[in-house]
């Protein structure tokens, strides 16, 4: 057998370890500098808009088109299930419940992901390699301030108020469904959903969804001012971005539910 | 203006840099030559203060940009400095008109008719006007070029930093380039460091020459003291001969 020498050993568990903590302690100092940039003065709203529009306007109409379609589907196997207990005077409220609580912060953090967060990083990872960013820092122009403020700040502002347009949609495609073709009643549709949602729930929602557009825009960022070299650099950069960015939301999700839940329960 | 003292830089376990030394007067053009992949570029961005060396110490106007600790200090020392690089680095989200007025309005903060007055008075100046509202992909690399010089100028600097300035340009387009910047050194004065692997046309707008190799510098001094030189390194450069001291790994 191969004998391994104790040195060696603790270097191939070694190099690993400090390469992931390097990597971490780089993009918390970079989301340090990237929060500190937010708040200091100049404000430029008008890189703020823009943001707002590639992130939030222009994302509207995927998001509305898959809440609609979410919400339906929930109706439809809402009422399958609650039909085995003989509760389908319960769908309004399963519709609801599950879109406002999960379905709808999640689905629209995955979306804008796939949708702006890998367009962010190949922007900004593109402005990397043909040294624009260089080119802005030689005019002292900070590119964390310039580039990647407005972009955080836009995702925490987009991301909820997307994930409301997906809620109120996806509310009217269940109704839609539930109401219009399984021919649940109308009034117990809308009044069992509305004593079933309280204020925790809509609250719990809207906190999902601004973490969710704040790790949007720390990861997708992040990714594409430490993007590598050349076209290769840029489509490890853009992937990484996006399987890193839909992998932290999943994660933080439970963490958040399980705190979200405990807290308000007390 | 410019010193830099025995430099180190690294990244990993590849050495770039090994001990660099050198000096830019006053109102003088250096010409930085050597093989492509010697670090030249890395040197330009240890002048700006966008990377650390390891080692050494730069500094201009006789402030050090390495020990200038916080971001602030160091785009005061920036502000005397107007880069063009490899690849023009025009943003591309911006008309022609933009980008030469970015400096302007973002680092400056002059005022909106003081600002257009300005960018007007330089595309006039560089023969950039019919370009104005165009945007950097609509042009060709020699105009890019030429606009990124004007984002340079308008700022008015002391020293200007070019990053081989007609790789990409066809030879017509090269030698404009290098035109150019004899009649913006006559109008603006500044002083600089041009990195190019283009000799002997670069010594058209350089007084003295520098030849990196292997991470240190080589030869060193006025183009004609350069092609006399004995070096077998600088021969084999300068004649572009593939066997000799350089390899090609
Ligand atoms: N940010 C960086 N990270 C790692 N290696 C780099 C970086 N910048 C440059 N290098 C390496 O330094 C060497 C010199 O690059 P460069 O200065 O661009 O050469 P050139 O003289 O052609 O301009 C190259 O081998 C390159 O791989
Ligand atoms: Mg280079």
């Amino acid at each position: 057998m191969m004998s391994i020498s104790p040195v060696v050993a603790v270097e191939k568990i070694g190099a690993p370890v400090l390469g992931f903590t390097e990597r971490w302690g780089a993009s918390v100092i970079f989301l340090y500098h990237a929060i500190c940039a937010i708040f200091r003065p100049p404000f430029r709203f008008y890189l703020f808009l823009v943001q707002m529009l590639q992130i939030g306007t222009h994302s509207t109409l995927v998001v509305a088109l898959i809440g609609l379609f979410t919400g339906a589907v929930m109706a439809v196997q809402g009422e399958y299930t609650l039909s085995k207990f003989g509760a389908t005077a319960f769908t309004g409220s399963a519709v609801a419940l599950s879109l406002i609580r999960e379905l709808g912060p999640v689905l629209t953090a995955l979306m804008v992901v796939g949708r702006a967060g890998s367009a962010i990083t190949a922007e900004i990872g593109i402005m990397r390699i043909t040294e624009q960013i260089d080119a802005l820092r030689s005019m002292a122009v900070d590119p964390i301030k310039y580039l990647m403020a407005p972009r955080i700040l836009a995702g925490i502002v987009a991301m909820p108020l997307l994930c409301c347009i997906f809620i109120v949609v996806g509310i009217f495609g269940g109704y839609v469904v539930g109401v219009g073709l399984l021919g649940l009643s109308a009034g117990t549709f809308v009044s069992q959903m509305v004593t079933a949602v309280d204020t925790f729930d809509v609250v719990s929602g809207v906190v999902k969804a601004v973490v969710f557009g704040f790790i949007f825009g720390w990861v997708s960022c992040y990714k594409g001012f430490t993007c590598g070299y050349g076209a290769m650099g840029v489509n490890r950069a853009t992937t990484g971005s996006v399987v890193t960015s839909s992998v932290a939301v999943l994660v933080v999700d439970y963490f958040l539910t399980s705190i979200l839940t405990r807290v308000f329960l007390q | 203006m410019i010193s830099v003292e025995g430099v180190h830089k690294s990244f990993g376990r590849q050495i770039v840099l090994d001990g660099v030394s050198l000096q830019v007067q006053p109102h003088e053009i250096l010409a930085v030559v050597g093989p492509s992949g010697v670090g030249k570029s890395v040197l330009l961005k240890l002048i700006m203060g966008i990377l650390q060396p390891d080692r050494g110490c730069i500094t201009i106007k006789g402030e050090s940009i390495c020990e200038a600790c916080s971001e602030g200090r160091r785009n005061k020392i920036r502000a005397c400095c107007g880069v063009l690089f490899q690849s023009a680095a025009l943003f591309d989200s911006l008309t022609v008109f933009d980008n030469i007025a970015f400096p302007l309005r973002e680092e400056k903060h002059l005022p909106r008719d003081e600002v257009n007055q300005r960018v007007l008075d330089m595309l006039e100046a560089l023969s950039l006007k019919k370009y104005a509202f165009r945007y950097p992909e609509q042009l060709s690399m020699g105009i890019r070029k030429r606009v990124g010089m004007a984002r340079a100028l308008v700022r008015e600097p002391e020293i200007f930093l070019f990053d081989e300035p007609n790789t990409g340009l066809d030879p017509m387009d090269g030698q404009e380039v290098y035109e150019l910047i004899n009649d913006c050194r006559k109008k603006w004065k500044f002083a600089g460091l041009v990195i190019s692997h283009e000799i002997p046309e670069v010594f058209q707008v350089s007084d003295r020459v520098a030849m990196l190799w292997n991470g240190k510098v080589v030869e060193e001094g006025p183009p004609a003291q350069l092609i006399k030189s004995t070096n077998p390194i600088v021969q084999q450069f300068l004649k572009g001969k593939t066997d000799g001291p350089i390899r090609i790994q």
